[in-house]
């Protein structure tokens, strides 16, 4: 599994332009605030079209402007877990982590409810509703609702750093495994250099 | 309590309404969808033409009905010869006017319920495996539904009232075009119509205070927030 990613795009008077062409399980984008971090995740799952340039991972083009190719958000396979992480408000708990993985063909699904709400200790959070869940918790609901859609990799958003150091730690023990007991490969967007160290990243630098 | 006469006048209402609000919905919808989310350029104009029922002397609506749908007017000359139809006098036609007096309101309170949907939870959802249309009808629609059903309702108290353009566009028919509001007109010319007129009176408030209460309940859970399913 590798990123293969080379795009610019002019937003206003600045330009995001990366590059990122790894074999790392883990590459992390790092820079400051308002670098365009989170804009280049937003071309990577296809939310934002780039000016020019290209997106593959793992050997799949997702987009290509020099041939004309630009795949939809939903045919990208790509877990995105959101800064702001975009729980659905009117679903349980239970309904949010369905929603990726009832919509997921059968090949890709690699991990049952069960399975996913065990690895991420949701379990006795199911019948909840969103906004009753500590940040914490939310943070791992959002993970588990991405990972039961079967993406082919994350993107994950500033993950821990609305977090205390106490839940920052558990949170970044669990991206671990992800990386290491799943195989996903994961693009990881951060402005704190001693998460980088923890997670051992790739460092590709914005802004 | 009521005579049959007067209880068929209710019912007329009832259905003229009923019938204006269904005709109304899919519209006043699609208008809301553009005002709320697209970048249409014209996008101020077309605002101010939903509105225009709303400012414009309700006659005046009628008036331009009546050219539209009159039998040498483009619309209701083509329903003739193409259907054999005229909404002229018929109860139909005062559901049309009704309609368009409804759309400004319905229009209103469905685009303040989209806007307060976020879209970032339809990227979400897309991310996530879901099409533009399955985004829309299992994010956005629940959402936005409490919203949606008030403006229902609203359209519906609107059309209950609808006094102007009905009167101008269909007359007074009774048994066809006689609402309760041209039912209360009615009978005030009427020496003797007194009682007639309070009982009528008194339907009307009662339908319209249970159709606001309805429409606030509604308007209160959309705008709570958060929804627990």
């Amino acid at each position: 599994m590798s990123f293969d990613v080379d795009l610019t795009m002019r937003r206003g008077e600045r330009t995001i332009a990366v590059a990122i062409a790894s074999e790392a399980r883990l590459v992390a984008l790092f820079g400051p605030s308002g670098a365009g971090k989170t804009s280049v995740l937003d071309m990577i799952a296809g939310l934002l079209r780039p000016d020019t340039g290209r997106i593959a991972v793992g050997g799949e083009v997702l987009f290509d402007s020099a041939a004309g190719l630009d795949l939809p958000p939903e045919r990208r396979s790509c877990g995105y877990v959101f800064q702001d992480l975009r729980l659905f408000p009117h679903r349980s708990v239970a309904k949010n982590l369905r929603y990726g993985l009832e919509l997921a063909p059968p090949e890709r699904r690699f991990m049952a409810l069960d399975e996913a709400a065990e690895f991420l200790g949701i379990a006795h959070l199911l019948d909840r509703a969103p906004h009753s869940l500590s940040g914490g918790e939310a943070q791992r609901v959002a993970i588990g609702r991405a990972l039961l859609a079967g993406p082919r990799f994350l993107l994950l958003d500033e993950p821990v750093s609305s977090l205390d150091r106490a839940r920052r730690e558990e949170i970044l023990g669990l991206i671990a495994r992800i990386r290491d007991e799943l195989a996903l490969p994961i693009v990881y967007v951060t402005h704190d250099e001693r998460e980088l160290e923890r997670l051992g990243a790739e460092v590709v630098e914005i802004g | 309590m009521l005579s049959p006469e007067e209880w068929q006048i209710v019912g007329l209402s009832l259905k003229v309404s009923a019938v204006a609000v269904a005709l109304t919905l899919p519209l006043a919808f699609a208008l809301a969808w553009v005002l709320a989310r697209s970048r249409l350029p014209g996008k101020v104009l077309l605002d101010a033409l939903v509105h225009l029922p709303l400012v414009v002397p309700p006659v005046v609506t009628g008036w331009l009905l009546l050219l539209a749908f009159g039998a040498q007017g483009p619309i209701g000359g083509w329903l003739d010869r193409a259907f054999g139809i005229t909404v002229m006098f018929r109860w139909i036609g005062a559901a049309l006017a009704s309609a368009v007096m409804a759309l400004p309101l319905m229009v209103r309170a469905i685009r303040l319920s989209l806007e307060a949907v976020d879209p970032r939870l339809e990227a979400a959802a897309r991310t996530l495996g879901a099409g533009p249309w399955r985004a829309f009808a299992s994010i956005t629609l629940p959402l936005a539904l409490p919203g949606v059903l008030a403006g229902l309702v609203l359209g519906f108290a609107r059309s209950l009232g609808e006094f102007g353009a009905t009167i101008t566009f269909v007359s007074n028919v009774p048994g066809e075009t006689q609402t309760l509001p041209l039912a209360i007109y009615a009978a005030l010319q009427l020496p003797g119509g007194e009682s007639t007129v309070a009982r009528l009176a008194g339907i009307s408030v009662l339908l319209s205070l249970c159709a606001l209460v309805a429409s606030e309940v509604l308007a209160r859970r959309s705008g709570r927030g958060p929804h627990v399913l």
